[in-house]
C-alpha cells in the first residue's frame, strides 16, 4: 500500500512526460492530482500506524517485501516506523505546496513538473526502503531531475549551479555505494536489507573507515560544512519549486540516509568519528548563519540559512540521545516546511512580480504596502526561522541542544552563535525585503496595482505551509511521540548508549 | 557427427553468410542504387532468420572439438549479437544510405554482416585458432567499411590506423596463443583448464597470457591499447562506429571473459590492495584503472560527440575490467550483463549521434543544439542511454554498475576489508566524472537554443522504432534486471 | 484546574484574531472593548486571591510535550496577581492615549493585544518552555510597533532591540537547557524545590565545576537585557524614544517588569547560593543601575530619554532590593524582617513604577501631540500658565516617580531602603546618592517645562481635554490612593511569597 506513495508520483511524471503538446495547459492540474493522490497512501499510512506497537519489535510497520533481483538478494523491501512516517508526511505536504506555487510556470510545463514529480518519487521511496539498492535506486532517482530542473528552469548562474549541485550529489552518492558495498561484502551476508545488515557485527577496522565514508556521502547531501558549497549556488538557481523541493525535502535525504544507515551499521566508527562530525555541524550552524548576515540576495540569505539549519539535524542525530535524535528528526520537517515557505516567498511571491531579488532594490519598492500578504507570510516564517518559541523551529532546535548538553557540551558556543547570527540576518532580509524605510515617501495605497495580485493557489501553499509550522511549534507531541517510538526499535536502539 | 548435425549447429552463421552474398550480388547488379529500401529489408531479413535459427535451433551442442559450441550462455550471446546489428542496420542504413558514401549501402551492408559473421563465430567457439580466425574476420570486414568512408581522393588515415593497430593486436594475439600452445599443447580452452589445473605452470605460459591480453586490449580499447579507438569511432561510418562500440565490443568482452575466467582461472593471481600476486589480475587490474581514468579524463575535453562517446567507451572497458578482476561467476555475470547493456546504450547513443551527422554534417556539442525540440524522440533515448552510462537509476544502467562492483568486492572473504576496494572507488569516482561530460551533452541537447541556420534533426520511422526499443529496454531491465539476470544465470551454471 | 489563568491570557490573544478580521473603523473600540474586559478579569483575579492562604493559587496544568517535561502550568501567587492588574491596567490605558489617526489602525491593536498576552503569559506561567514562549513571543510585536509605528530612527532602533533581547534570551535558553540536562525538568516549582533541598547545584556542576557559574549567568543576562541592567542597557533609551507613545508606555510598565518578574521567580529561588556568592557584583550593577543612569538622564534633553533613564534608574532600586535579598540567603532569623520588607517593597516599586512611568510616557505624549512633535527640554516653559490641569496632574506623576512620600513611588522605595538596609547596610547607604540625582533630573523637568517665562508660540497650548482627562485623572488619583493606603496592594504578600523561603 505504501509503495503508492511514489507509485503515484512515478504514473504522474510519465502522464506528463506522454501528454501531447497541445494539453501542456492541463500540466499543472495532472501534477497536483498526482501529488493529492500520493498524499492519500501518506494519510493511510498515518491512520493504520500503530503508535504504540512498543519496543523490541523490529520498528517497521506497515511492510511490503517481494522478491526482486534474487540473484543479489535484492528484495523490494518498504516498511515505516515513527522517522519515515513524519518524514513522508512533510513529503506529502511539501510536494502540494511546490506545485501550488509553480501554477505560474509557462516553459514547458509538461517536463517540469513530469521532473518535479520524479524527485517526490525519489523522496518518497528513499524514506520508505529498507533494502540498501532499493534505498540507492531512489536516492540516486533524484540527482538528474534536479540538473534538469535547475539548467532548465533557473535564474543566476543555473548552468554552472547545476552541474555543481550535480556533482557533488553524485560524489556523495558515489561514497554511499562504496560504503553500502563494504557493508554487503564484509557482511558475508547474501542480502542487501538494512535490518540483516545492521544485525551483523564489522569488524572496528572496517566500521573505523567505512563509517566516515558512509556517513559522509549522505552528509554531503545534508549541506554539511565543509561540503556545503553547493548548497547557496544550486539554491538560489533553482526554479521556485525546485528549491523549495531541494531545500525542504532532498536535504533531507542525506540527513535520513546518515540516520538510518550510516549510524546503525557501524555503530563503533559512529563512536570514533562522532565528535568530529558533530563539531563539522556545530560549525555549519554558526557559518551559515554568518555567510547569511552576508549575502545581499534574499535567496541566498535563505540558502545559506538551510546549512545553518542542517547543522542542526545532524548535531542532533550525532548527539546519541533520544531527544537530541527526535531534535533532529523534527528539526528535519521543521527546516522542510519553513524553507519552502521562505523559498516560496522569495521566489514566487516577491521575483516572480518584482523580478529582483537584490535586497538593497527590494528595499526601496515598499513591498510591504504592495504585497501585504507576502510581507504576513514572510514575518511568520522569519519568526519559525528564527526558532521563536510557538513555531516548529523552537521545539526541534531545545531538543537539538537538551541533546548536545548531554553530549557536546562545548558545541553548544557555535551552536549558540549561529542562533543568534540567524536573528540578525533574518532581521535584516525581513527589514530590508518588506520594511525599509527608505521608500517612506513612495509608498501610496495603490502600490501594489502595479503588482500581479497574490493568487489563490499561494495562499492556499502558504497557508498549508504556516499551519504545519505552527501546528508542530504548539503541539509537537504527535510527532515527537513516534519519533521517540522508533529509536526504541531494534535497528536505531544501538545508536542510544 | 554428421554434416547434417554440424549444420544444424551453425545455422545462424549461416544465415548471415547467405544474407551477405546475397547482398554481395545486389550490390554488384547495382541493385543498391535504385532500391535502397530492398537493402534493409534483405538484411533485416536475413538478421531475422538468423535470429530465429538461434532461437529455435539446438540447445546445445560441443562440435569438433569444442569449435564449434552452442550452449545458452553463447545462444544468448548470439541473439543479442543479431539485435544489435538489426538495430544498427535500421538505425544507421535508412534508405540504404550511408553518409560520405552514396551507392554503397549493399556492400556496406554485406561488410557489416560479414563483421557479424566473425564475432559469432568468436562467441560460439572455445577453439583459440578458430576465434582468431573470427575475429579477424570482424575485424577485415570493418577494415574496409572505414576505408569506404573515407572522402575521395584524401587518405584514409582513420581506416590506415585501424588497421596498422588491429593487426598489431592481431599479431600479438597469435603470438599469445602460441605460447599458450606450447606451454599446454593444446588451443581447447577446456583442456588448457584443465592441463593448467593439473600440471604446474610453465614460465613461458605467463608470457603468452601476457601477450594474449595485450591482443584483446587492443580489441576492448583498454588502455594503454587504446589509441585507435577515437579517431575511427570518429570517421567510420556511422554504421560501422555504431557496430564497433556495440555489437563488437559485447562479443569482446564476452570472449575476454570467457577466455580469461575459463581458460586460465588457474593463473589468476591477485590484484588485491597490499596483497598483489603475480598472475593476469593485477594486469587486468592495471588496465582498468588506467582505462577508466584516461578515459573519462579525456572524454571531458571533448568537442566532437563520436570522440566523447568513444572515449567514454574506454572508460567503459576500465569499469567492465574491474569486475572481470574478481574472476568469478559473479564477475562474469556482471561483465556480461553490463557488456550488453552497454551495447544497446551505445547503439541508441551513436544511432542519434549518427542522425545528428547525417542531419548537420557535424557532430560537435553545438550541433545537438536544440535536438530536444526537434527529434523528442531521438534527444529522450539519448538522454537515457548516456543517463544509462552515468550510472543512474532507474535505468539499467545503475544496476549494472552496481553489480560490476559489487561482483569486483564479491571476492574478499567477509569480515576484511575487501582487497579491490581501491579499485572500485576509483571506478566510482571516474563514474561520477562521467556525468559531467554527459550532462555536457544533454545541456546542449535540451537548454540550447536550435541555430536557425542550419537544417533540423528529425526522427526517423525505423529511427524511432529503434529509439523505442532502446529506450524501453534500458527502462524495464533497470526495473526488473532479472529478465535478463535470470537466463543468464542459469546459462552460466552450465557454464562453471 | 482553574480556568481563570488561560482565560485571561487567552482574552488578549482572541482580541488580536478577532482585530486582524474587523474592519478598521471599528479596531479601536474592539480593542478597547477587549482591554476593559482583561482589566475586568484582571480586577476579579485581585479580589478572589486568597490571601489569607497565599501561595500559589488559581493553578492550571495542562500536559504538553511529555518529552521535554513541558506543560501549560499557570498559577498565580500575590506577586502574580499584582503584575496581573498592573497589566490589566495599563492595557486599556495605553490603548487610550494612542492618538486617534493611526495608520494601519487594525494591525496596530492587534499587536498590542499580543504584546499583552505575551506579558500576562510571563507574570503567569510556571514552565520554563512555556513561560519563555511568552517571553519571546513578546518581541514580535514590540519588534513591529516600534519599526512600523516608531519615529524616524525606529528601524536601527527596533533592530538594536531585538538584537539585545534575541541575544539575551538566547544565553538563557542554553542555560535552561543545561538545569533540564541535570534534572530532567523545566519546572519552576520543582527546579526551586531542588534548590532549596540543595541538589541543583551538585548536579549542575557534575563534570564541570563552572557549569553552575554559567547557568547562572546565562540566565542572569537573559532578564537583565530585558530589565535592563547597566551595562546591558544601551538598546533602551534609543528604543523607548523611538516607540510611539502607546507602545513605549507597554514597553516601561510591562516588559521591564517582566525581567525583574524573571529574577524573582527564577534567580532568587534557584541559585541561592550564587546569589549570594556574587553578591558584591551584582550589587555594583545595581548602583550603577541607579547612579549612572541618574547621571545620564541629568544630561538628556529629550523628555523620552529622560524618561527612558528615568526608567532605568527606578527599576535600579528594585535591582538593589533584589540583590540585597539575593546577598542574605540564610537561615538567620534576624534577617526575615528585613528580607520580607525588601521584598514586598521591591513588588511595590515595580507596580508603582509601572504605571508612573507608563503615565510620564502618556503625559510627554499629549505634549508632543500638541507641540508638533517637539519634546526637547528647551522648547518648552512655563506651560503651567497655558494648560494649568495637563502640568498639575503632570506634576503628582512626576512626584510619584521622584518618591514624595503620600505617594506610590514613596512606598516602595522606603521599603526597599530600609529592608535591604537591614541586610547589606554599607551598599544602600552607596545608593542613597541616587536618590537625589533622581530627584534632581525629574526637578529639572518639572521646572524647564511648567515654569519659567512662557515661549510666544506656546500662548494657546491647549490643556487635557476631556478624553485624555477621563484616564488621567482616576490613574493619577490611583498613585495618590495607592500613597496613602499601601495596605491594598501590600496585603497581597502578607503571607509571603510562593518559591521564596
Amino acid at each position: 500500500m505504501i509503495a503508492w506513495t511514489f507509485l503515484t508520483a512515478l504514473i504522474g511524471s510519465a502522464l506528463l512526460f506522454l501528454l501531447p503538446a497541445r494539453r501542456a495547459g492541463l500540466a499543472r492540474r495532472v501534477a497536483l492530482a498526482a501529488a493529492l493522490a500520493g498524499c492519500l497512501p501518506v494519510a493511510v499510512a498515518v491512520w493504520s500506524f500503530d503508535f504504540g506497537a512498543g519496543a523490541g519489535a523490529a520498528g517497521f510497520q506497515l511492510e511490503v517485501q517481494r522478491e526482486w533481483i534474487p540473484a543479489l538478494g535484492i528484495t523490494f523491501h518498504l516498511g515505516v516506523d515513527g522517522i519515515s512516517l513524519v518524514l513522508i508526511v512533510l513529503t506529502a505536504l511539501v510536494a502540494v505546496a511546490g506545485i501550488l506555487f509553480s501554477w505560474n510556470v509557462e516553459r514547458a510545463p509538461r517536463h517540469f513538473f513530469a521532473l518535479y514529480l520524479l524527485i517526490i518519487a525519489g523522496a518518497y521511496g528513499v524514506f520508505l526502503s529498507l533494502d540498501l539498492f532499493l534505498f540507492l535506486v531512489f536516492y540516486e532517482i533524484v540527482i538528474v531531475p534536479k540538473y534538469f530542473l535547475i539548467a532548465g528552469w533557473g535564474s543566476t548562474n543555473r548552468s554552472y549551479a547545476a552541474m555543481k549541485l550535480t556533482l557533488y550529489s553524485i560524489v556523495g552518492s558515489a561514497l554511499v555505494i562504496i560504503g553500502i558495498l563494504a557493508a554487503r561484502v564484509a557482511s558475508g551476508l547474501d542480502t542487501f536489507g538494512l535490518l540483516e545488515l545492521a544485525a551483523a557485527s564489522f569488524a572496528p577496522g572496517l566500521q573505523l573507515w567505512a563509517f566516515p565514508v558512509l556517513f559522509l556521502g549522505f552528509a554531503i547531501l545534508a549541506g554539511i560544512w565543509p561540503f556545503h558549497t553547493w548548497v547557496p549556488g544550486g539554491h538560489v538557481a533553482a526554479p521556485t519549486a525546485a528549491s523549495m523541493l531541494l531545500a525542504g525535502v532532498v536535504m533531507k535525504l542525506g540527513a535520513y540516509g546518515a540516520l538510518r544507515i550510516a549510524m546503525p551499521l557501524f555503530p563503533e566508527g559512529l563512536e570514533a568519528w562522532r565528535l568530529i562530525f558533530a563539531s563539522m555541524a556545530a560549525v555549519g550552524i554558526a557559518w551559515g548563519a554568518g555567510a547569511a548576515l552576508a549575502q545581499r540576495d534574499l535567496k541566498f540569505v535563505i540558502a545559506y540559512s538551510s546549512i545553518s539549519h542542517m547543522g542542526f539535524v545532524l548535531l542532533g542525530i550525532l548527539s546519541l540521545t533520544s531527544l537530541g535524535v527526535a531534535g533532529g528528526v523534527l528539526q528535519m520537517v521543521s527546516h522542510g516546511v519553513i524553507a519552502s515557505l521562505l523559498f516560496a516567498v522569495a521566489g514566487r511571491m516577491l521575483h516572480d512580480r518584482v523580478h529582483t531579488r537584490e535586497l538593497a532594490v527590494l528595499a526601496g519598492l515598499g513591498l510591504r504596502r504592495a504585497l501585504p500578504f507576502a510581507a504576513f507570510v514572510f514575518v511568520l516564517a522569519s519568526a519559525a526561522s528564527m526558532g521563536l518559541p510557538g513555531f516548529s523551529g523552537f521545539i526541534a532546535e531545545v531538543l537539538v541542544l537538551v541533546g548536545t548538553w548531554g553530549a557536546f557540551p562545548l558545541l553548544l558556543l557555535p551552536a549558540g552563535i549561529g542562533v543568534l547570527l540567524t536573528v540578525a540576518f533574518t532581521l535584516k532580509a525581513l527589514q530590508q525585503a518588506f520594511f525599509s524605510r527608505a521608500a517612506g515617501g513612495r509608498e501610496s495605497a495603490d502600490a501594489g496595482a502595479q503588482y500581479e495580485p497574490i493568487s489563490l493557489p499561494e495562499i492556499i501553499g502558504a497557508v498549508l505551509l504556516l499551519a504545519a509550522a505552527l501546528g508542530i511549534g504548539l503541539y509537537p507531541q504527535p510527532w515527537i511521540a513516534p519519533i521517540l517510538e522508533a529509536m526504541n526499535s531494534d535497528l536505531m536502539r544501538v545508536l542510544l548508549p | 557427427m554428421n554434416y547434417l548435425e554440424l549444420i544444424s549447429h551453425v545455422l545462424p552463421e549461416i544465415a548471415v553468410l547467405v544474407t551477405a552474398l546475397v547482398l554481395i550480388g545486389m550490390g554488384c547488379a547495382g541493385g543498391s542504387r535504385g532500391g535502397g529500401k530492398a537493402v534493409l529489408a534483405v538484411t533485416a531479413a536475413g538478421l531475422g532468420l538468423a535470429l530465429a535459427a538461434v532461437v529455435f535451433g539446438p540447445e546445445s551442442g560441443r562440435l569438433l572439438e569444442g569449435m564449434i559450441v552452442v550452449d545458452a550462455l553463447t545462444r544468448l550471446f548470439k541473439a543479442v549479437l543479431l539485435a544489435l546489428t538489426l538495430g544498427t542496420a535500421l538505425f544507421l542504413f535508412p534508405g540504404g544510405e550511408a553518409g560520405g558514401n552514396e551507392g554503397r549501402g549493399a556492400e556496406n551492408s554485406a561488410l557489416l554482416l560479414l563483421a557479424l559473421l566473425g564475432l559469432l563465430v568468436v562467441v560460439g567457439t572455445e577453439n583459440l585458432l578458430l576465434l582468431f580466425v573470427g575475429l579477424e574476420l570482424a575485424s577485415l570486414a570493418l577494415y574496409l567499411m572505414v576505408v569506404f568512408a573515407a572522402p575521395a581522393g584524401r587518405p584514409a588515415e582513420a581506416a590506415l590506423r585501424y588497421f596498422f593497430f588491429g593487426s598489431v593486436a592481431a599479431a600479438f594475439l597469435l603470438f599469445g596463443f602460441s605460447f599458450i600452445y606450447g606451454a599446454t599443447g593444446s588451443i581447447d580452452l577446456r583442456v588448457i583448464a584443465k592441463v593448467l589445473a593439473a600440471h604446474p605452470v610453465e614460465p613461458i605460459l605467463p608470457l603468452g597470457v601476457g601477450l594474449a591480453l595485450v591482443g584483446f586490449g587492443f580489441k576492448v580499447a583498454a588502455v594503454p591499447f587504446h589509441l585507435w579507438a577515437p579517431d575511427v569511432y570518429q570517421s567510420a561510418p556511422a554504421p560501422a562506429a555504431g557496430f564497433i562500440a556495440s555489437a563488437s565490443k559485447v562479443a569482446g568482452f564476452f570472449i575476454v571473459a570467457k577466455v580469461l575466467v575459463l581458460g586460465f582461472g588457474v593463473v589468476e593471481g591477485s590484484a588485491d590492495w597490499g596483497a598483489f600476486a603475480m598472475g593476469w589480475a593485477p594486469l587486468v587490474a592495471v588496465l582498468a584503472a588506467l582505462s577508466m581514468v584516461v578515459g573519462n579524463l579525456a572524454a571531458l575535453a571533448q568537442q566532437s560527440v563520436r570522440r566523447l562517446l568513444a572515449y567514454s567507451g574506454i572508460g567503459h572497458s576500465g569499469f567492465i575490467l574491474t569486475a572481470l578482476v574478481a574472476a568469478n561467476a559473479e564477475a562474469v555475470r556482471a561483465v556480461l550483463f553490463y557488456s550488453v547493456i552497454y551495447g544497446v546504450a551505445s547503439l541508441a547513443a551513436f544511432g542519434v549521434a549518427g542522425c545528428v551527422l547525417r542531419a548537420r554534417g557535424a557532430d560537435r556539442l553545438e550541433d545537438f543544439a536544440g535536438l530536444g525540440r526537434t527529434a523528442p524522440a531521438a534527444a529522450g533515448v539519448l538522454a537515457l542511454a548516456l543517463l544509462s552510462l552515468a550510472g543512474l537509476p532507474p535505468l539499467v544502467g545503475f544496476f549494472g554498475k552496481f553489480q560490476l562492483f559489487a561482483a569486483a568486492l564479491s571476492g574478499g572473504t567477509p569480515g576484511t576489508v575487501p582487497g579491490l576496494l581501491w579499485l572500485v572507488a576509483l571506478a566510482l569516482l571516474m563514474s561520477a566524472v562521467s556525468l559531467y561530460y554527459y550532462l555536457r551533452v544533454l545541456k546542449q541537447v535540451f537548454f540550447a537554443p536550435a541555430p536557425a541556420d542550419a537544417a533540423p534533426t528529425r526522427d526517423t520511422s525505423a529511427g524511432t522504432a529503434v529509439c523505442l526499443v532502446c529506450g524501453s529496454v534500458l527502462v524495464l531491465l533497470g526495473l526488473f534486471p532479472s529478465l535478463v539476470l535470470q537466463p543468464l544465470q542459469r546459462a552460466l551454471v552450465q557454464l562453471f | 484546574m482553574d480556568p481563570l489563568l488561560p482565560l485571561i491570557i487567552a482574552l488578549p490573544l482572541l482580541a488580536s484574531v478577532v482585530l486582524a478580521l474587523a474592519p478598521a473603523g471599528l479596531a479601536r473600540r474592539i480593542a478597547l472593548g477587549f482591554a476593559f474586559a482583561g482589566l475586568a478579569l484582571a480586577l476579579a483575579a485581585v479580589l478572589r486571591y486568597d490571601t489569607a492562604v497565599g501561595g500559589l493559587q488559581f493553578v492550571f496544568r495542562y500536559d504538553w510535550i511529555p518529552a521535554l517535561g513541558a506543560e501549560w502550568y499557570f498559577g498565580a501567587d500575590g506577586l502574580g496577581v499584582l503584575l496581573v492588574l498592573l497589566a490589566g491596567l495599563l492595557g486599556p490605558f495605553a490603548l487610550w492615549m494612542t492618538p486617534p489617526e493611526l495608520p494601519l489602525p487594525r494591525l496596530f491593536f492587534a499587536l498590542m493585544s499580543l504584546l499583552q498576552a505575551a506579558a500576562l503569559g510571563v507574570f503567569l506561567s510556571l514552565n520554563f518552555v512555556v513561560w519563555f514562549l511568552f517571553w519571546e513571543l513578546a518581541l514580535i510585536p514590540a519588534f513591529f510597533l516600534i519599526k512600523l509605528w516608531g519615529g524616524d530612527r525606529a528601524g536601527p532602533a527596533a533592530y538594536q532591540f531585538f538584537l539585545y533581547t534575541m541575544t539575551g534570551s538566547i544565553a538563557m535558553l542554553l542555560a535552561f537547557l543545561a538545569l533540564f540536562r541535570a534534572t530532567g525538568s523545566f519546572d519552576f516549582i520543582d527546579l526551586a524545590e531542588a534548590a532549596r533541598a540543595g541538589e541543583l547545584m551538585p548536579s549542575l556542576a557534575v563534570g564541570a565545576p563552572v557549569a553552575a557559574g554559567l547557568v547562572f549567568a546565562g540566565v542572569f543576562l537573559g532578564l537583565a537585557v530585558k530589565v535592563p541592567v547597566v551595562p546591558f542597557h544601551t538598546w533602551l533609551p534609543d528604543t523607548y524614544a523611538e516607540a510611539p507613545a502607546g507602545v513605549s508606555m507597554i514597553l516601561t510598565g510591562l516588559l521591564s517588569k517582566m525581567g525583574l518578574y524573571g529574577m524573582l521567580r527564577i534567580l532568587l529561588p534557584l541559585f541561592p547560593e550564587l546569589m549570594q556568592a556574587w553578591m558584591a557584583p551584582l550589587l555594583v550593577l545595581a548602583l550603577a543601575s541607579i547612579l549612572l543612569s541618574a547621571l545620564a538622564a541629568l544630561a538628556q534633553t529629550d523628555l523620552k530619554r529622560i524618561l527612558a533613564y528615568s526608567s532605568i534608574n527606578h527599576l535600579g532600586y528594585c535591582l538593589l532590593g533584589l540583590f540585597a535579598v539575593g546577598a542574605a540567603a540564610g537561615p538567620a532569623a534576624g534577617l526575615a524582617a528585613g528580607r520580607e520588607a525588601a521584598l514586598a517593597g521591591v513588588c511595590f516599586q515595580m507596580f508603582s513604577h509601572g504605571v508612573t512611568a507608563a503615565t510620564l510616557f502618556a503625559f510627554v505624549a499629549v505634549i508632543e501631540a500638541r507641540s508638533g512633535g517637539l519634546r526637547g527640554l528647551h522648547d518648552f516653559g512655563g506651560l503651567r500658565a497655558a494648560a494649568p490641569m495637563l502640568c498639575g496632574l503632570m506634576g503628582v506623576a512626576l512626584f510619584a516617580s521622584i518618591g514624595l512620600p503620600g505617594l506610590s513611588g514613596f512606598v516602595g522605595e522606603f521599603l526597599i531602603f530600609k529592608g535591604a538596609f537591614g541586610l547589606v547596610g554599607g551598599w544602600v547607604a552607596l545608593a542613597l546618592p541616587g536618590l537625589l540625582l533622581t530627584a534632581g533630573f525629574l526637578l529639572r523637568v518639572l521646572l524647564r517645562v511648567f515654569s519659567g517665562p512662557l515661549p510666544e508660540r506656546w500662548q494657546a497650548f491647549p490643556d487635557l481635554t476631556r478624553r485624555e482627562g477621563l484616564m488621567l485623572f482616576p490613574i493619577v488619583g490611583l498613585m495618590v490612593v495607592l500613597g496613602c493606603f499601601p495596605g491594598l496592594l501590600l496585603r497581597l504578600f502578607h503571607s509571603g511569597f510562593a518559591l521564596l523561603p
